[in-house]
């Protein structure tokens, strides 16, 4: 794997001249190859990981199966287009398995998002059926330890 | 009551570990962020601790044989064969012990008769020196150069031999220089230890952890030194195992049978649980050493540049998980720098001195740390230097 890519997609917040140092490149390069990353479209953007339990304004997130039927010339595109469009839908995935698509939907509350199911997702044309999972806790996101932050305390102790 | 007449003497002689001093400071403080460890940051990687696991509750609790469990001592020689182009008997070559450290002592004591030389290149791991001392040895310091990048010259080696030297320490990948050895060194001093009729135990507990492309190479792969070399080797660095205590000797069985002999009187049998762990390892943890080699790869360059940057010359350590570099331009020396570092911007690093006299001048500095934890440190020390600067210039 690309080691530049795999660097920022654990901290996107290094300086360039920390990732040349790191990757033994010149910085220039380093500046240069992110530039071209991004604009072919390869780094999408930088974003934080929050830990939204923390934080008081929250959210609640759930995880849709989705069944759909997929159309005669585009296949699934068409029906994950339509599931994209929605302000409330996070991510869309095509799933190998007892479903067709994966969608990570957000709203404010429970409510929120089984309103959002019930009346705007399972009414868009080709939608089987749906079956909504609300995300309870965070655990690990993204490869972090969102739960138990200490137990990566260091606990080695000098012995020589 | 006095105690020191029913004390050894050679036990008394030996003065406690340089490092815990500074240890023991951090320890009394607040907000103390330490470069001071000397073990993997990394947990051991899930599917061994899983066999270990797994064997707990298979019920393997009983001892193992004297020499180890016999897939364990197969898996190491197969592993020393694909790695380093060694081959050695699982069952007459090979002894597990309790780390490479009981491995270091057993071979120590099996070679060393009271008053024969040991030559010990320093700086150097802290463990030789004494456990010589306890061995009945005696040791010969030879200092290694920060302008020779910290490796054992031949001629050096030549200058210390005497009639009474029977045994070369060879600590590479070394700790705390993170020099190596590579093949045409160890040629060099190879005809030495030949033409003096030597044997040699080299430390290999660091070979997994070399860079810049230069893979470990092995004394005992050199024209006649396969004879005259206990090799010491373990699972602590390259798989993140410290705590299960499992280590290794490889050499002539006549050697390995006397250090067979002591471990078996003195200790008996290697950890259980740790060996099945450790078969694991070696069968199939080969990805995870490159996953940590890598990484402690980009935290190499990163301190080992940014020690150059704020003025303090380092030279690129090509093994371990160590930076040493040299603080005789701050005008201090290297008790002195650890203390008011440690006083003045809480950062905990072990002075060279820890590791021989002629580490003076320099620290050590691990880099077995988070990238996030070592940006902190570096950021206080370079602080430090800048402020030490000022100082000077008054």
């Amino acid at each position: 794997m690309d080691k530049l890519l795999q660097l920022l997609s654990t901290n996107s917040k290094f300086s360039t001249a920390e990732i040349s140092a790191m990757l033994g490149e010149p910085e220039d390069y380093i500046k240069a190859q992110i530039k071209e990353y991004e604009s072919q479209g390869i780094i999408k953007g930088y974003q934080a990981v929050v830990n939204w339990e923390e934080v008081e304004d929250s959210y609640v997130e759930a995880l849709i199966e989705l069944k759909v039927t997929p159309k005669k010339e585009t296949g699934f595109d068409d029906m994950a287009k339509m599931c994209m469009a929605f302000d409330e839908v996070e991510s869309v995935f095509l799933m190998a398995g007892g479903y067709d698509f994966a969608l990570i939907v957000k709203g404010e509350s429970m409510q929120d998002i089984a309103m959002f199911v019930a009346k705007k997702l399972s009414t868009v044309d080709g939608v089987l059926s749906t079956g909504t999972h609300f995300i309870m806790r965070r655990y690990k996101d993204r490869g972090m330890n969102l739960f138990d932050p200490d137990d990566q305390a260091d606990e080695r102790s000098l012995i020589l | 009551m006095d105690y020191s007449k029913y004390l050894n003497r050679s036990i008394q002689s030996v003065s406690p570990s340089g490092i815990r001093r500074f240890f023991d400071i951090a320890n009394e403080m607040d907000n103390v962020i330490s470069l001071s460890i000397g073990e993997p940051d990394f947990q051991t990687p899930w599917h061994i601790r899983d066999e270990g696991i797994h064997s707990l509750i298979k019920g393997k609790t009983w001892y193992s044989p004297n020499r180890g469990f016999s897939d364990l001592l197969k898996e190491i020689t197969r592993y020393y064969e694909r790695r380093f182009n060694l081959t050695y008997s699982p069952s007459e070559q090979t002894l597990v012990t309790v780390g490479g450290s009981e491995a270091i002592d057993l071979a120590l004591r099996t070679l060393i008769e009271d008053g024969d030389e040991v030559i010990i290149p320093q700086p150097s791991f802290v463990c030789y020196e004494p456990l010589t001392v306890m061995a009945g040895g005696v040791p010969v310091i030879i200092n290694t150069k920060n302008e020779d990048n910290f490796r054992l010259k031949a001629d050096d080696l030549r200058a210390a031999v005497t009639p009474k030297t029977k045994l070369l320490v060879l600590p590479f990948p070394n700790n705390p220089t993170g020099a190596i050895m590579e093949r045409r060194d160890l040629e060099e001093i190879s005809k030495v230890i030949i033409e003096n009729d030597l044997m040699v135990l080299s430390d290999e507990i660091y070979s997994e952890l070399t860079y810049g492309g230069r893979n470990h190479v092995s004394i005992a792969s050199v024209d006649g030194m396969y004879e005259r070399t206990v090799v010491i080797n373990g699972f602590s660095k390259s798989y993140a195992m410290t705590g299960w205590r499992l280590g290794y000797a490889l050499g002539p069985s006549p050697i390995i049978d006397q250090m067979t002999k002591l471990h078996q009187y003195g200790i008996m049998s290697s950890p259980t649980t740790a060996q099945y762990a450790a078969i694991e390892a070696l069968r199939h943890g080969d990805r995870d050493v490159k996953r940590m080699r890598d990484e402690y790869d980009m935290r190499r360059r990163l301190v080992v540049d940014s020690f150059n940057d704020m003025g303090l010359s380092c030279f690129e350590p090509l093994g371990a998980f160590y930076v040493f570099p040299c603080i005789k331009s701050t005008g201090l020396n290297s008790e002195d720098f650890c203390t008011r570092l440690i006083m003045e911007k809480h950062v905990a690093v072990v002075p060279g001195t820890a590791f021989g006299k002629c580490g003076d001048g320099f620290v050590r500095v691990s880099y077995s740390y988070s990238l996030k934890h070592l940006k902190i440190a570096l950021e206080r020390i370079r602080e430090f230097v800048k402020e030490l600067e000022d100082e000077k210039n008054g």
